[in-house]
Protein backbone atom coordinates (compact mmCIF):
# COMPACT_ATOMS: atom_id res chain seq x y z
CA UNK A 1 0.00 0.00 0.00
CA UNK A 2 1.35 3.40 -0.96
CA UNK A 3 1.19 6.45 1.26
CA UNK A 4 -1.40 8.02 -0.98
CA UNK A 5 -3.77 5.05 -0.67
CA UNK A 6 -4.46 5.31 3.07
CA UNK A 7 -8.06 4.36 3.80
CA UNK A 8 -10.20 7.02 5.45
CA UNK A 9 -12.66 4.48 6.82
CA UNK A 10 -12.13 4.19 10.62
CA UNK A 11 -11.37 0.71 11.89
CA UNK A 12 -12.97 -0.93 14.94
CA UNK A 13 -10.33 0.46 17.29
CA UNK A 14 -10.86 4.02 16.07
CA UNK A 15 -14.62 3.65 16.36
CA UNK A 16 -14.34 2.33 19.92
CA UNK A 17 -11.98 5.16 20.84
CA UNK A 18 -14.37 7.74 19.39
CA UNK A 19 -17.32 6.15 21.18
CA UNK A 20 -15.49 6.23 24.51
CA UNK A 21 -14.42 9.83 23.98
CA UNK A 22 -18.04 10.86 23.40
CA UNK A 23 -19.44 9.09 26.47
CA UNK A 24 -18.95 12.15 28.63
CA UNK A 25 -18.82 15.78 27.43
CA UNK A 26 -15.33 17.30 27.43
CA UNK A 27 -14.27 18.29 30.95
CA UNK A 28 -17.22 16.58 32.62
CA UNK A 29 -15.58 13.25 33.52
CA UNK A 30 -14.03 14.82 36.60
CA UNK A 31 -15.24 18.43 36.73
CA UNK A 32 -13.98 20.86 39.36
CA UNK A 33 -17.17 22.90 39.20
CA UNK A 34 -20.82 21.99 39.70
CA UNK A 35 -24.09 23.82 38.99
CA UNK A 36 -25.03 26.27 41.74
CA UNK A 37 -28.08 24.22 42.70
CA UNK A 38 -25.86 21.36 43.92
CA UNK A 39 -26.09 22.51 47.52
CA UNK A 40 -27.70 19.98 49.84
CA UNK A 41 -26.57 17.27 52.24
CA UNK A 42 -28.57 14.74 50.22
CA UNK A 43 -25.90 14.87 47.49
CA UNK A 44 -23.39 13.40 49.94
CA UNK A 45 -25.14 10.04 50.01
CA UNK A 46 -24.05 9.18 46.49
CA UNK A 47 -20.39 9.57 47.34
CA UNK A 48 -20.92 7.93 50.75
CA UNK A 49 -22.40 4.92 48.96
CA UNK A 50 -19.41 4.75 46.64
CA UNK A 51 -16.96 5.16 49.54
CA UNK A 52 -18.57 2.39 51.56
CA UNK A 53 -18.51 0.14 48.48
CA UNK A 54 -14.74 0.65 48.39
CA UNK A 55 -14.49 -0.40 52.06
CA UNK A 56 -16.78 -3.40 51.41
CA UNK A 57 -14.62 -4.59 48.50
CA UNK A 58 -11.35 -3.94 50.37
CA UNK A 59 -12.41 -5.87 53.48
CA UNK A 60 -13.87 -8.62 51.30
CA UNK A 61 -10.54 -8.92 49.48
CA UNK A 62 -8.71 -9.38 52.80
CA UNK A 63 -11.15 -12.14 53.74
CA UNK A 64 -10.62 -13.72 50.30
CA UNK A 65 -6.83 -13.67 50.72
CA UNK A 66 -7.04 -15.70 53.91
CA UNK A 67 -9.90 -17.98 52.84
CA UNK A 68 -13.52 -18.48 53.71
CA UNK A 69 -12.97 -20.20 57.08
CA UNK A 70 -10.29 -17.85 58.42
CA UNK A 71 -12.63 -15.56 60.31
CA UNK A 72 -14.05 -18.48 62.32
CA UNK A 73 -10.68 -19.38 63.84
CA UNK A 74 -8.78 -16.09 64.04
CA UNK A 75 -9.44 -13.00 66.15
CA UNK A 76 -7.97 -10.87 63.38
CA UNK A 77 -10.17 -12.63 60.87
CA UNK A 78 -13.22 -12.03 63.04
CA UNK A 79 -12.36 -8.32 63.17
CA UNK A 80 -12.00 -8.14 59.39
CA UNK A 81 -15.32 -9.94 59.05
CA UNK A 82 -16.84 -7.35 61.39
CA UNK A 83 -15.44 -4.59 59.18
CA UNK A 84 -16.97 -6.31 56.17
CA UNK A 85 -20.36 -6.70 57.85
CA UNK A 86 -20.61 -3.13 59.11
CA UNK A 87 -19.36 -1.61 55.86
CA UNK A 88 -22.12 -3.56 54.09
CA UNK A 89 -24.71 -2.22 56.55
CA UNK A 90 -23.45 1.33 55.96
CA UNK A 91 -23.32 0.77 52.19
CA UNK A 92 -26.92 -0.38 52.05
CA UNK A 93 -28.11 2.40 54.38
CA UNK A 94 -26.37 5.11 52.34
CA UNK A 95 -27.64 3.62 49.09
CA UNK A 96 -31.26 3.53 50.27
CA UNK A 97 -31.07 7.19 51.39
CA UNK A 98 -29.42 8.05 48.05
CA UNK A 99 -32.23 6.26 46.21
CA UNK A 100 -34.96 8.05 48.19
CA UNK A 101 -33.20 11.36 47.64
CA UNK A 102 -33.10 10.79 43.91
CA UNK A 103 -36.75 9.77 43.91
CA UNK A 104 -37.87 13.00 45.55
CA UNK A 105 -35.66 14.93 43.12
CA UNK A 106 -37.29 13.05 40.21
CA UNK A 107 -33.74 12.52 39.08
CA UNK A 108 -34.81 10.62 35.95
CA UNK A 109 -35.81 13.86 34.23
CA UNK A 110 -33.89 15.21 31.25
CA UNK A 111 -32.98 11.89 29.55
CA UNK A 112 -31.75 10.42 32.82
CA UNK A 113 -34.11 7.40 32.87
CA UNK A 114 -31.25 4.99 32.20
CA UNK A 115 -29.31 6.51 35.09
CA UNK A 116 -32.26 5.72 37.36
CA UNK A 117 -32.64 2.19 35.94
CA UNK A 118 -28.95 1.36 36.39
CA UNK A 119 -29.18 2.68 39.95
CA UNK A 120 -32.14 0.41 40.71
CA UNK A 121 -30.33 -2.55 39.12
CA UNK A 122 -27.26 -1.77 41.23
CA UNK A 123 -29.50 -1.76 44.31
CA UNK A 124 -30.88 -5.20 43.34
CA UNK A 125 -27.38 -6.47 42.58
CA UNK A 126 -26.26 -5.28 46.00
CA UNK A 127 -29.10 -7.16 47.69
CA UNK A 128 -28.12 -10.31 45.81
CA UNK A 129 -24.47 -9.91 46.66
CA UNK A 130 -25.20 -9.32 50.34
CA UNK A 131 -27.59 -12.29 50.35
CA UNK A 132 -24.98 -14.67 48.95
CA UNK A 133 -22.56 -13.30 51.54
CA UNK A 134 -24.93 -14.36 54.29
CA UNK A 135 -25.15 -17.80 52.65
CA UNK A 136 -21.36 -18.07 52.58
CA UNK A 137 -20.82 -17.55 56.30
CA UNK A 138 -20.53 -21.31 57.04
CA UNK A 139 -22.34 -20.96 60.37
CA UNK A 140 -25.80 -21.42 61.86
CA UNK A 141 -27.08 -18.23 60.26
CA UNK A 142 -26.10 -19.48 56.80
CA UNK A 143 -27.71 -22.86 57.50
CA UNK A 144 -31.01 -21.29 58.50
CA UNK A 145 -31.10 -18.62 55.79
CA UNK A 146 -30.29 -21.14 53.05
CA UNK A 147 -32.88 -23.69 54.15
CA UNK A 148 -35.54 -20.98 54.27
CA UNK A 149 -34.54 -19.11 51.13
CA UNK A 150 -34.55 -22.26 49.00
CA UNK A 151 -38.35 -22.39 49.10
CA UNK A 152 -38.83 -18.95 47.57
CA UNK A 153 -36.21 -19.52 44.89
CA UNK A 154 -37.41 -23.04 44.08
CA UNK A 155 -41.02 -21.85 43.85
CA UNK A 156 -40.18 -19.66 40.84
CA UNK A 157 -37.75 -22.10 39.23
CA UNK A 158 -34.60 -20.15 40.13
CA UNK A 159 -33.47 -22.75 42.66
CA UNK A 160 -32.93 -25.25 39.87
CA UNK A 161 -29.96 -23.20 38.71
CA UNK A 162 -29.04 -21.21 41.82
CA UNK A 163 -28.71 -23.73 44.65
CA UNK A 164 -28.58 -21.88 47.97
CA UNK A 165 -27.84 -25.19 49.75
CA UNK A 166 -24.50 -25.35 47.93
CA UNK A 167 -22.16 -22.96 49.82
CA UNK A 168 -19.34 -23.48 47.32
CA UNK A 169 -21.59 -22.23 44.50
CA UNK A 170 -22.87 -19.33 46.62
CA UNK A 171 -19.36 -18.25 47.59
CA UNK A 172 -18.35 -17.97 43.94
CA UNK A 173 -21.47 -15.96 43.15
CA UNK A 174 -20.62 -13.75 46.14
CA UNK A 175 -16.99 -13.05 45.30
CA UNK A 176 -16.92 -13.23 41.48
CA UNK A 177 -20.17 -13.09 39.52
CA UNK A 178 -22.29 -10.65 41.49
CA UNK A 179 -19.51 -8.20 42.44
CA UNK A 180 -18.43 -8.22 38.79
CA UNK A 181 -21.94 -7.42 37.60
CA UNK A 182 -22.34 -4.82 40.36
CA UNK A 183 -19.05 -3.20 39.40
CA UNK A 184 -20.17 -2.87 35.77
CA UNK A 185 -23.54 -1.41 36.84
CA UNK A 186 -21.90 1.12 39.16
CA UNK A 187 -19.44 2.13 36.43
CA UNK A 188 -22.23 2.64 33.88
CA UNK A 189 -24.28 4.52 36.49
CA UNK A 190 -21.41 6.92 37.22
CA UNK A 191 -20.65 7.45 33.53
CA UNK A 192 -24.31 8.31 32.94
CA UNK A 193 -24.27 10.74 35.88
CA UNK A 194 -21.23 12.48 34.44
CA UNK A 195 -22.66 12.36 30.91
CA UNK A 196 -25.88 14.16 31.77
CA UNK A 197 -24.71 16.13 34.79
CA UNK A 198 -26.63 16.63 38.04
CA UNK A 199 -30.36 16.93 37.40
CA UNK A 200 -31.62 20.52 37.68
CA UNK A 201 -34.28 21.39 40.26
CA UNK A 202 -37.90 20.59 39.42
CA UNK A 203 -39.44 23.44 37.43
CA UNK A 204 -36.05 25.07 37.02
CA UNK A 205 -35.80 27.40 34.09
CA UNK A 206 -32.91 27.34 31.67
CA UNK A 207 -30.74 30.36 32.36
CA UNK A 208 -29.95 32.76 29.56
CA UNK A 209 -26.27 32.92 28.75
CA UNK B 1 -29.62 35.00 36.92
CA UNK B 2 -32.16 35.81 34.31
CA UNK B 3 -34.69 33.32 33.19
CA UNK B 4 -36.81 32.70 30.21
CA UNK B 5 -39.94 30.64 30.27
CA UNK B 6 -39.00 26.96 30.27
CA UNK B 7 -39.93 25.11 27.09
CA UNK B 8 -42.69 22.58 27.33
CA UNK B 9 -43.30 19.41 25.30
CA UNK B 10 -46.87 18.12 25.04
CA UNK B 11 -47.82 20.00 28.18
CA UNK B 12 -44.86 18.63 30.14
CA UNK B 13 -42.02 20.79 31.28
CA UNK B 14 -38.71 20.08 29.55
CA UNK B 15 -35.79 19.69 31.94
CA UNK B 16 -33.07 22.16 31.00
CA UNK B 17 -29.50 21.10 30.30
CA UNK B 18 -27.55 20.99 33.55
CA UNK B 19 -24.46 22.25 31.76
CA UNK B 20 -26.21 25.52 30.94
CA UNK B 21 -26.48 26.59 34.59
CA UNK B 22 -24.04 28.86 36.41
CA UNK B 23 -21.47 26.86 38.34
CA UNK B 24 -19.42 27.10 41.48
CA UNK B 25 -16.16 25.41 42.52
CA UNK B 26 -16.71 21.84 43.70
CA UNK B 27 -13.92 19.42 44.65
CA UNK B 28 -15.23 15.93 43.89
CA UNK B 29 -11.93 14.20 44.68
CA UNK B 30 -11.61 15.91 48.06
CA UNK B 31 -15.22 15.03 48.82
CA UNK B 32 -14.59 11.37 47.97
CA UNK B 33 -11.39 11.16 50.04
CA UNK B 34 -13.05 12.73 53.09
CA UNK B 35 -16.09 10.49 52.61
CA UNK B 36 -13.85 7.42 52.37
CA UNK B 37 -12.07 8.37 55.60
CA UNK B 38 -15.36 8.98 57.40
CA UNK B 39 -16.83 5.65 56.26
CA UNK B 40 -13.62 3.78 57.12
CA UNK B 41 -13.54 5.29 60.62
CA UNK B 42 -17.24 4.64 61.12
CA UNK B 43 -16.77 1.04 60.02
CA UNK B 44 -13.84 0.51 62.38
CA UNK B 45 -15.82 2.08 65.23
CA UNK B 46 -18.83 -0.16 64.63
CA UNK B 47 -16.63 -3.27 64.25
CA UNK B 48 -14.79 -2.51 67.50
CA UNK B 49 -17.99 -1.73 69.38
CA UNK B 50 -20.23 -4.53 68.10
CA UNK B 51 -18.01 -7.16 66.39
CA UNK B 52 -20.05 -9.63 64.29
CA UNK B 53 -22.15 -12.69 65.08
CA UNK B 54 -20.79 -16.16 64.43
CA UNK B 55 -22.91 -18.88 65.95
CA UNK B 56 -21.45 -22.25 65.06
CA UNK B 57 -23.14 -24.36 62.43
CA UNK B 58 -25.20 -27.27 63.71
CA UNK B 59 -23.38 -30.41 62.68
CA UNK B 60 -25.35 -33.62 62.28
CA UNK B 61 -23.35 -34.97 65.21
CA UNK B 62 -24.42 -32.07 67.43
CA UNK B 63 -27.99 -32.58 66.26
CA UNK B 64 -27.75 -36.26 67.28
CA UNK B 65 -26.32 -35.38 70.69
CA UNK B 66 -28.82 -32.61 71.44
CA UNK B 67 -31.95 -34.12 69.91
CA UNK B 68 -31.47 -37.87 69.31
CA UNK B 69 -35.18 -38.59 69.12
CA UNK B 70 -35.58 -35.94 66.42
CA UNK B 71 -32.82 -37.60 64.38
CA UNK B 72 -34.58 -40.97 64.55
CA UNK B 73 -37.98 -39.45 63.75
CA UNK B 74 -36.49 -37.60 60.77
CA UNK B 75 -34.77 -40.71 59.41
CA UNK B 76 -37.98 -42.69 59.73
CA UNK B 77 -39.90 -39.83 58.10
CA UNK B 78 -37.50 -39.97 55.14
CA UNK B 79 -38.14 -43.72 54.81
CA UNK B 80 -41.90 -43.14 55.02
CA UNK B 81 -41.75 -40.30 52.52
CA UNK B 82 -43.44 -37.86 54.89
CA UNK B 83 -40.68 -35.26 55.32
CA UNK B 84 -40.54 -31.93 53.56
CA UNK B 85 -37.76 -32.99 51.19
CA UNK B 86 -39.38 -36.36 50.41
CA UNK B 87 -42.49 -34.70 49.00
CA UNK B 88 -40.87 -31.46 47.85
CA UNK B 89 -41.04 -31.64 44.06
CA UNK B 90 -38.60 -29.83 41.76
CA UNK B 91 -35.69 -29.25 41.83
CA UNK B 92 -35.12 -32.26 44.14
CA UNK B 93 -37.67 -34.83 42.95
CA UNK B 94 -41.01 -35.26 41.22
CA UNK B 95 -42.95 -36.06 44.39
CA UNK B 96 -44.60 -32.64 44.79
CA UNK B 97 -46.77 -30.48 42.57
CA UNK B 98 -44.68 -27.32 42.87
CA UNK B 99 -46.04 -23.88 43.65
CA UNK B 100 -48.06 -21.94 41.12
CA UNK B 101 -48.67 -18.32 40.18
CA UNK B 102 -52.17 -18.59 38.78
CA UNK B 103 -51.85 -21.16 35.98
CA UNK B 104 -48.06 -20.80 35.80
CA UNK B 105 -45.92 -23.46 37.49
CA UNK B 106 -42.33 -22.23 37.13
CA UNK B 107 -41.12 -24.74 39.71
CA UNK B 108 -42.13 -27.70 37.54
CA UNK B 109 -41.03 -25.92 34.39
CA UNK B 110 -37.46 -25.67 35.70
CA UNK B 111 -37.42 -29.41 36.36
CA UNK B 112 -35.51 -31.73 38.67
CA UNK B 113 -31.93 -30.47 38.43
CA UNK B 114 -30.65 -31.42 41.91
CA UNK B 115 -32.02 -34.94 42.27
CA UNK B 116 -32.48 -36.15 45.83
CA UNK B 117 -34.25 -39.37 46.79
CA UNK B 118 -34.76 -38.68 50.47
CA UNK B 119 -35.09 -42.29 51.62
CA UNK B 120 -32.23 -43.63 49.53
CA UNK B 121 -29.80 -40.68 49.50
CA UNK B 122 -30.32 -39.39 53.05
CA UNK B 123 -30.80 -42.66 54.99
CA UNK B 124 -30.34 -46.00 53.19
CA UNK B 125 -27.09 -45.26 51.32
CA UNK B 126 -25.38 -43.70 54.35
CA UNK B 127 -26.41 -46.74 56.41
CA UNK B 128 -25.02 -49.05 53.73
CA UNK B 129 -21.56 -47.59 54.34
CA UNK B 130 -21.52 -48.87 57.93
CA UNK B 131 -19.26 -51.89 58.36
CA UNK B 132 -19.33 -54.66 60.99
CA UNK B 133 -22.94 -54.31 62.15
CA UNK B 134 -24.63 -57.62 61.38
CA UNK B 135 -28.04 -56.51 62.63
CA UNK B 136 -27.98 -53.45 60.38
CA UNK B 137 -26.81 -55.47 57.41
CA UNK B 138 -29.72 -57.86 57.90
CA UNK B 139 -32.14 -54.94 58.33
CA UNK B 140 -30.97 -53.32 55.11
CA UNK B 141 -31.27 -56.64 53.29
CA UNK B 142 -34.86 -57.02 54.51
CA UNK B 143 -35.63 -53.43 53.56
CA UNK B 144 -34.16 -53.81 50.10
CA UNK B 145 -36.05 -57.03 49.43
CA UNK B 146 -39.43 -55.59 50.42
CA UNK B 147 -41.86 -53.98 48.02
CA UNK B 148 -42.33 -50.23 48.04
CA UNK B 149 -45.76 -50.64 49.62
CA UNK B 150 -44.35 -52.84 52.37
CA UNK B 151 -41.51 -50.39 53.02
CA UNK B 152 -43.98 -47.56 53.28
CA UNK B 153 -46.28 -49.55 55.59
CA UNK B 154 -43.43 -50.37 57.98
CA UNK B 155 -41.99 -46.86 58.01
CA UNK B 156 -45.38 -45.15 58.35
CA UNK B 157 -46.42 -47.41 61.20
CA UNK B 158 -43.17 -46.74 63.06
CA UNK B 159 -43.31 -42.99 62.38
CA UNK B 160 -46.85 -42.96 63.77
CA UNK B 161 -45.78 -44.91 66.84
CA UNK B 162 -42.81 -42.59 67.42
CA UNK B 163 -45.06 -39.54 67.25
CA UNK B 164 -47.25 -41.04 70.02
CA UNK B 165 -44.38 -42.14 72.26
CA UNK B 166 -43.43 -39.85 75.18
CA UNK B 167 -40.91 -37.31 73.81
CA UNK B 168 -40.74 -39.40 70.64
CA UNK B 169 -38.45 -41.78 72.51
CA UNK B 170 -37.87 -44.94 70.39
CA UNK B 171 -37.34 -47.02 73.57
CA UNK B 172 -40.93 -46.27 74.60
CA UNK B 173 -42.56 -47.31 71.36
CA UNK B 174 -44.84 -50.35 71.80
CA UNK B 175 -44.05 -53.40 69.73
CA UNK B 176 -45.63 -53.61 66.31
CA UNK B 177 -45.15 -54.56 62.69
CA UNK B 178 -42.35 -52.13 61.86
CA UNK B 179 -40.10 -54.52 59.92
CA UNK B 180 -36.43 -53.42 59.89
CA UNK B 181 -37.24 -49.74 60.40
CA UNK B 182 -36.48 -49.53 64.18
CA UNK B 183 -33.08 -51.11 63.60
CA UNK B 184 -32.37 -48.70 60.72
CA UNK B 185 -33.46 -45.72 62.82
CA UNK B 186 -31.26 -46.77 65.71
CA UNK B 187 -28.26 -47.39 63.43
CA UNK B 188 -28.81 -44.01 61.77
CA UNK B 189 -28.61 -42.29 65.16
CA UNK B 190 -25.39 -44.16 65.94
CA UNK B 191 -23.96 -43.11 62.58
CA UNK B 192 -24.89 -39.47 63.21
CA UNK B 193 -23.36 -39.60 66.69
CA UNK B 194 -20.10 -40.88 65.20
CA UNK B 195 -19.67 -37.57 63.36
CA UNK B 196 -19.19 -38.99 59.88
CA UNK B 197 -22.63 -38.49 58.40
CA UNK B 198 -21.94 -35.15 56.66
CA UNK B 199 -19.10 -36.67 54.68
CA UNK B 200 -21.20 -39.67 53.66
CA UNK B 201 -24.04 -37.38 52.51
CA UNK B 202 -21.74 -35.44 50.23
CA UNK B 203 -22.56 -36.18 46.57
CA UNK B 204 -18.90 -36.14 45.53
CA UNK B 205 -17.06 -37.22 48.66
CA UNK B 206 -14.00 -35.26 49.74
CA UNK B 207 -13.88 -31.56 48.65
CA UNK B 208 -17.61 -31.47 48.02
CA UNK B 209 -18.53 -27.99 49.22
CA UNK B 210 -22.11 -28.92 48.33
CA UNK B 211 -24.23 -29.34 51.46
CA UNK B 212 -27.59 -29.84 49.74
CA UNK B 213 -28.29 -33.30 51.17
CA UNK B 214 -27.02 -32.54 54.67
CA UNK B 215 -29.05 -29.33 54.84
CA UNK B 216 -32.19 -30.98 53.48
CA UNK B 217 -31.86 -33.70 56.13
CA UNK B 218 -31.22 -31.19 58.91
CA UNK B 219 -34.14 -28.99 57.87
CA UNK B 220 -36.44 -32.00 57.65
CA UNK B 221 -36.00 -32.35 61.42
CA UNK B 222 -37.46 -30.06 64.07
CA UNK B 223 -34.22 -29.14 65.85
CA UNK B 224 -32.93 -26.56 63.36
CA UNK B 225 -36.23 -24.69 63.31
CA UNK B 226 -36.51 -24.84 67.10
CA UNK B 227 -33.10 -23.18 67.41
CA UNK B 228 -34.03 -20.55 64.83
CA UNK B 229 -37.39 -19.73 66.37
CA UNK B 230 -35.73 -19.32 69.77
CA UNK B 231 -33.80 -16.46 68.15
CA UNK B 232 -36.85 -14.96 66.40
CA UNK B 233 -35.69 -16.16 63.01
CA UNK B 234 -38.89 -17.95 62.00
CA UNK B 235 -40.63 -17.05 58.77
CA UNK B 236 -43.57 -15.60 60.70
CA UNK B 237 -41.18 -13.72 62.99
CA UNK B 238 -39.73 -11.52 60.21
CA UNK B 239 -36.90 -14.04 60.26
CA UNK B 240 -35.61 -13.38 56.74
CA UNK B 241 -34.37 -9.94 57.70
CA UNK B 242 -33.26 -10.86 61.21
CA UNK B 243 -29.84 -12.02 62.34
CA UNK B 244 -28.64 -14.18 65.21
CA UNK B 245 -28.12 -12.11 68.34
CA UNK B 246 -28.93 -8.41 68.35
CA UNK B 247 -27.51 -7.59 64.94
CA UNK B 248 -29.26 -5.73 62.14
CA UNK B 249 -29.19 -8.60 59.61
CA UNK B 250 -30.68 -7.74 56.22
CA UNK B 251 -33.19 -4.93 56.94
CA UNK B 252 -33.35 -4.17 53.21
CA UNK B 253 -35.45 -7.34 52.87
CA UNK B 254 -38.23 -5.80 54.96
CA UNK B 255 -40.74 -5.52 52.13
CA UNK B 256 -40.14 -9.10 50.94
CA UNK B 257 -40.53 -10.31 54.53
CA UNK B 258 -43.65 -8.20 55.12
CA UNK B 259 -45.83 -10.10 52.65
CA UNK B 260 -45.30 -13.37 54.51
CA UNK B 261 -46.85 -11.81 57.62
CA UNK B 262 -50.17 -10.77 56.04
CA UNK B 263 -53.05 -12.52 54.25
CA UNK B 264 -53.52 -13.83 51.66
CA UNK B 265 -49.85 -14.79 51.54
CA UNK B 266 -49.62 -15.88 55.19
CA UNK B 267 -52.28 -18.53 54.57
CA UNK B 268 -51.53 -19.48 50.95
CA UNK B 269 -50.02 -22.80 49.84
CA UNK B 270 -48.33 -20.88 47.03
CA UNK B 271 -47.02 -18.06 49.23
CA UNK B 272 -43.40 -18.31 48.09
CA UNK B 273 -44.24 -18.11 44.39
CA UNK B 274 -46.86 -15.40 44.94
CA UNK B 275 -44.58 -13.21 47.07
CA UNK B 276 -41.80 -13.56 44.51
CA UNK B 277 -44.17 -12.63 41.69
CA UNK B 278 -45.41 -9.60 43.62
CA UNK B 279 -41.86 -8.48 44.40
CA UNK B 280 -40.89 -8.82 40.74
CA UNK B 281 -43.82 -6.61 39.75
CA UNK B 282 -42.93 -4.03 42.43
CA UNK B 283 -39.27 -4.12 41.42
CA UNK B 284 -40.15 -3.59 37.77
CA UNK B 285 -42.35 -0.70 38.90
CA UNK B 286 -39.46 0.86 40.81
CA UNK B 287 -37.12 0.56 37.82
CA UNK B 288 -39.71 1.92 35.39
CA UNK B 289 -40.94 4.85 37.50
CA UNK B 290 -39.59 7.32 34.88
CA UNK B 291 -42.17 6.11 32.34
CA UNK B 292 -45.13 5.34 34.62
CA UNK B 293 -47.67 8.20 34.56
CA UNK B 294 -48.78 9.19 38.02
CA UNK B 295 -45.88 7.55 39.84
CA UNK B 296 -43.34 9.74 38.11
CA UNK B 297 -45.32 12.83 39.12
CA UNK B 298 -45.26 12.11 42.87
CA UNK B 299 -42.04 14.07 43.51
CA UNK B 300 -43.56 17.06 41.75
CA UNK B 301 -46.80 16.85 43.74
CA UNK B 302 -45.22 16.30 47.16
CA UNK B 303 -42.75 19.18 47.36
CA UNK B 304 -39.90 17.58 49.28
CA UNK B 305 -37.71 18.89 46.46
CA UNK B 306 -38.45 22.37 47.82
CA UNK B 307 -36.38 21.41 50.89
CA UNK B 308 -33.58 19.83 48.88
CA UNK B 309 -33.18 22.82 46.56
CA UNK B 310 -34.42 25.49 48.98
CA UNK B 311 -31.39 27.71 48.31
CA UNK B 312 -31.94 27.56 44.57
CA UNK B 313 -35.63 28.40 44.83
CA UNK B 314 -34.91 31.21 47.30
CA UNK B 315 -32.20 32.64 45.03
CA UNK B 316 -34.46 32.35 42.01
CA UNK B 317 -36.98 34.62 43.68
CA UNK B 318 -34.49 37.24 44.81
CA UNK B 319 -31.69 37.09 42.24
CA UNK B 320 -31.12 39.54 39.48
CA UNK B 321 -29.00 39.36 36.33
CA UNK B 322 -25.28 38.99 37.03
CA UNK B 323 -25.68 37.88 40.66
CA UNK B 324 -24.54 34.30 40.14
CA UNK B 325 -21.13 32.81 39.81
CA UNK B 326 -19.55 32.80 36.40
CA UNK B 327 -21.04 30.32 33.98
CA UNK B 328 -18.65 27.69 32.71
Amino acid sequence: MTAGAVSTKPNWTARLRDWISRLVPPGQALPDRQPVYVASWIYLFGVLTLSSLVVVVATGCILAIEGSMWWHVSATGRFVNSLHLWSVELFMAFMVIHLWGKFWMAAWRGKRALTWVTGVLAFLGSIGTAFTGYLSQANFDAQWISTQAKDGLNAVGVGAFFNVLNPAQMLLWHVVLLPGALGVLVLVHIILVRRHGVVPPIEAEEPQS
Amino acid sequence: MTAESTPRRRGRQVTPDSHAFPTKPYDLVKEFVISLLVVALLTVGLAVAFSSPDEKAISLQVWAIKAPNDVVATAVGELAGTTSSAGYGPPYNANGDGQTIGPLNLQNLAGVRTPVNSAEDLVVRPLATVQGDAALTAALKTWGAASADQQNAWASAYADALSKAPNGDPSKVPSGDYGPVPEMGSAFLTLALSGGLEQILSPTGFYSGNETRALLLLSDGAYLEDQARAQSLGGDQWGMMNETGNYPGQPWLWLYTLWYQVPPFSTSDNADAEVWALMMVLTAGLALIPIIPGLRSIPRLIPIHRLIWRNYYADRVTSRPGDDADPS
